[in-house]
């Protein structure tokens, strides 16, 4: 399908990089990204996707939009307090770009609807609060075959990597095999969180999204990334494939998709 | 001295400090000196069992220790060590 005049326009500024061209728009009109959850990372994450013009954007999240959120959860805005955060969100993606298709999700990712939910999709984002749905979105994209850039924040620290074990590469439990036990690490609420830095994980989750649209630079998928927002470093630790994974590894004790009940962070 | 840079999960245990300094032979060494210095912080790295958890990790530089000898790698006085937990924060 031909981009209206209208559409080269919009997307004129990126169309114009050699790297991107009139293909590459058009990869990224096809591209299906799902985000898991529409608050500090997703409403970045999906601002930025929506504006590059993603084709198809899903947003998954069951919560409502709570005053204390607009701190850093940009996609919502002070009059929409109370309303469901994935219709406050289409709200702002619709206004922001009205070519996205965009489906809602407002059921809370869990064990049952989780396969079928990242099976319409390419790319998976993690941007989820919590150790139970972050372990639950890896093993269901582990599954079906999907890749997941997965992006975590607490107080001034971030984490970013892409998952790719369908391509060979070390899923999240290579990484860490297995959740905290419940009652070793605080809750979110006393955690808190510097409303800037979901913001620079989020966008840079989606820089990895697009770059995995496009086929361009090194993707994450071998390593960790790892942000200090007050020492301002950006660092990258190995992330090799481990040879017991209890999911992508030769012997796995995991073959089917459990919840874990565990606090949000430690 | 072995740099050891601590995450703010952490930095309760250490008097807020975000990174310490081990001499130390080997990681088993390391946690023990730390533990002496840092009273608690061994059970928040290693399990009834002594083994390191596993939501978090070890770096020797950039290398997990997981893929290299464990708790009887190496260190030297010119090495840096970060610990490096599972966070789950997105909202």
């Amino acid at each position: 399908m031909e981009f209206t005049d209208e559409q080269v326009q919009r997307y004129s500024r990126q169309i114009i990089l050699n790297d991107v061209g009139g293909k590459g728009q058009q990869k990224i009109r096809n591209a299906k990204v799902l985000v898991i959850g529409a608050g500090g990372l997703g409403s970045p994450a999906a601002l930025y996707l929506v504006a590059a013009g993603i084709g198809t954007l899903g947003l998954a999240d069951g919560d409502v939009v709570d005053l204390s959120n607009l701190q850093r959860q940009i996609l919502h805005t002070t009059d929409r307090v109370g309303t469901l955060k994935v219709e406050s969100g289409k709200a702002m993606l619709s206004a922001l770009n009205p070519d996205v298709q965009l489906s809602l999700y407002t059921e809370h990712v869990n064990a049952a609807t989780i396969s079928k939910l990242v099976q319409d999709y390419d790319i998976v984002l993690d941007g989820s609060d919590n150790f139970s749905t972050r372990f639950l979105v890896n093993d269901a994209c582990y599954f079906e075959k999907k890749t997941l850039i997965s992006g975590s924040i607490f107080r001034f620290e971030g984490q970013l990597a892409t998952i790719k074990p369908h391509e060979g590469h070390p899923c999240y439990r290579c990484l860490y095999p297995e959740p905290p036990p419940a009652g070793l690490v605080p809750n979110c609420q006393e955690a808190g969180v510097l409303g800037v830095l979901a913001g620079t994980i989020g966008v840079l989750q989606a820089n990895e999204a697009i770059k995995e649209i496009l086929g361009l630079g090194e993707s994450l998928a071998t390593r960790l990334l790892l942000y200090d927002a007050l020492d301002m470093t950006f660092r990258n630790v190995k992330r090799p494939k481990a040879p017991d994974c209890p999911l992508c590894g030769p012997n796995p004790s995991i073959t089917t998709l459990q919840e874990y009940d565990v606090s949000c962070s430690i | 001295m072995t740099k050891v840079r601590i995450p703010t999960p952490l930095r309760p245990k250490t008097g807020g400090k975000s990174e310490v300094e081990v001499h130390a032979s080997n990681i088993s060494e390391m946690i023990e000196r730390l533990e002496t210095s840092y009273p608690g912080i061994k059970e928040r790295l290693c399990d009834e069992t002594g083994e390191i958890r596993r939501f978090l990790n070890i770096y020797l530089n950039e290398e997990d220790i997981r893929f290299l000898e464990g708790k009887n790698t190496p260190l030297k006085d010119t090495d840096e060590v970060s610990i490096i937990p599972a966070i789950a924060g997105g909202v």
